[in-house]
């Protein structure tokens, strides 16, 4: 398990624990934590589950693949610390994770 | 009733249902939502049915849009298992198999789609199967396997999805399209001869051109197909995917239009103000290429859900996006955006060789639809240069040393 912290546009926290094997998408979509759309439900085909990982953790989540970074590539609104959540995969070394969503996925 | 008075009744729970009841709640309606569906399960991705489920990667509860805990927590009234049999419309009642009989304020229809049956002789042998839910899946699942033979007739993209999935499981693949190339339907050469060289290069072998005249059975189980000339293709199993009906029947008895589905306009609803269809069952404009169609994707059932769910609550529905899909066979990704409508011209970028590349579809220099594979890039960029409808240089486009964003600048 892996204690992970969404943060929306908004300011407003959700704190859940997301099981080890899941992505960081389907924690929040699991969890009804809005702001995470995930319309493709996680095959990297739509590019709506935009994430920002707090700089803390960015070596902690992996490096993107090209595929990922293609699709983030005409995202909007991306910055360095850009990520597909659909794409993170939840476990031990996520512990603490904390992700901020943008204000809109579309 | 409750008290709220007669709130909105969703018949259908399945991905465009479900997402229209979570999206009433999210969009602020405070009325009675009733969610009713003929599957014994919530609302779940169809998708997957074809690949992480028949791998055994997925699960109903995997792939449940929502945990069964948030229809209650939402006060969504869920009913499972259920059909609904009637539509009364001056009365604005619905009626279900069980003799209940329910009032709505407003109606979305989301009864999606069946899989099209294939009513030749055999067809009824056991192992002779389609998949549209969950349960088709598992019994799909329970027939693949090291040593087994899964013959496919249709080569569309079901088809082909559950080809590599079986052969990813070790069993054996045959694809049986009636036409002269795979994916006849809905692409051309060169993503279909793309498609079906891969398949072949992983052990599937591929008949076009090929008429299925009945499925011969051993004991009451299916061992080959016959086709038209007598050859039979020996098998364990067979997948029918020749594509879907729609189920608009309700809807037709109810007097609304249907055109082989119900006809909505483009936030849809129908012309009964109290009534919307969403999803697979619609026959909808297609605003950017100015006709009715048919979509078939979780794109359409959720732009279309958040259409009705809007209006209802209230709100303005969001602008329309440029349709898309996508397709996962063995390590290929598939990505399509746009339909080929008023095409004069096809452009290549990439070599299909490399298994990356890109098909564009143009009218002139303006970009119709692309479909990618293993080309992210040439998809995002190629959705937003539909939209824009801006048009691009050939020359540019087809030079892979020039990116796409700057291409699309």
């Amino acid at each position: 398990m892996a204690r992970i912290t969404y943060i929306e546009h908004d300011g407003s926290e959700h704190v859940i624990e997301v099981k080890n094997g899941l992505s960081v998408m389907e924690g929040a979509v699991k969890n009804n934590i809005p702001g995470i759309d995930a319309d493709c439900g996680g095959a990297c085909a739509c590019a709506t589950c935009h994430v920002y990982v707090d700089e803390a953790w960015r070596d902690r989540t992996g490096t993107p693949s090209a595929m990922e970074e293609s699709m983030l590539d005409f995202a909007e609104n991306v910055e360095p610390n850009s990520r597909l959540s659909c794409q993170i995969k939840v476990g031990d070394e996520v512990d603490g994770l904390i992700v901020r969503m943008p204000e809109s996925q579309h | 009733m409750s008290e709220k008075g007669a709130g909105v009744v969703i018949v259908g729970a399945g991905h465009a249902g479900g997402t229209a009841a979570a999206l009433l709640r999210q969009y602020g309606y405070a009325g009675a939502i009733t969610l009713i569906g003929d599957e014994p399960i919530p609302p779940y991705q169809r998708p997957p049915l074809s690949k992480a489920w028949l791998k055994g990667e997925a699960d109903a509860a995997s792939l449940a849009l929502k945990p069964e805990s948030f229809y209650a927590g939402a006060d969504i009234d869920l009913i499972l298992g259920v059909k609904v049999t009637k539509i009364r419309r001056s009365a604005r009642t619905v009626s279900l198999r069980d003799g209940r009989e329910m009032a709505y304020g407003h109606l979305i229809l989301a009864t999606g789609a069946h899989a099209r049956p294939l009513p030749i002789p055999g067809a009824d042998l056991i192992g002779v199967m389609s998949l549209r839910s969950a349960a088709d899946a598992e019994e799909l699942k329970a027939a693949l396997g090291p040593g087994k033979r899964l013959a496919v007739i249709g080569g569309g993209y079901i088809g082909l999805e559950a080809a590599a999935s079986a052969r990813s499981l070790g069993a054996e693949a045959v694809i049986i399209e009636r036409e002269a190339h795979i994916l006849a339907r809905v692409a051309k050469p060169p993503l279909s001869t793309f498609f079906a060289d891969y398949h072949r290069a992983r052990g599937v072998a591929i008949e076009v051109g090929a008429v299925v005249e009945a499925f011969e059975g051993d004991a009451g189980r299916v061992s080959g197909v016959r086709l038209a000339g007598d050859r039979v293709i020996p098998c364990d199993a067979v997948l029918i995917g020749i594509g879907l009906i729609r189920n608009d029947q309700l809807a037709r008895e109810a007097g609304l239009e249907c055109v082989n589905g119900v006809v909505v306009d483009e936030t849809a609803r129908t012309t009964d103000p109290h009534v919307f269809a969403i999803g697979d069952v619609t026959h909808r404009p297609i605003t950017h290429y100015d006709r009715m169609f048919w979509l078939e994707s979780v794109a359409n059932a959720l732009e279309q859900a958040r259409h009705a769910a809007s209006i209802i609550a209230g709100r303005t529905p969001p602008p329309h996006e440029v349709t898309w899909n996508w397709s996962d066979q063995y390590d290929l990704k598939l990505q399509i955006a746009g339909l080929p409508f008023d095409v004069d011209d096809i452009l290549v970028r990439g070599d299909p060789a490399s298994g990356k590349f890109a098909v564009f579809h143009l009218k002139g220099d303006v970009i119709q639809a692309v479909e990618a594979v293993n080309a992210a890039a040439e998809f995002m960029a190629g959705r937003q240069l539909i939209a824009q409808r801006k048009p691009i240089s050939r020359a540019r486009l087809a030079d892979t040393t020039i990116s796409m964003k700057e291409v699309a600048a």
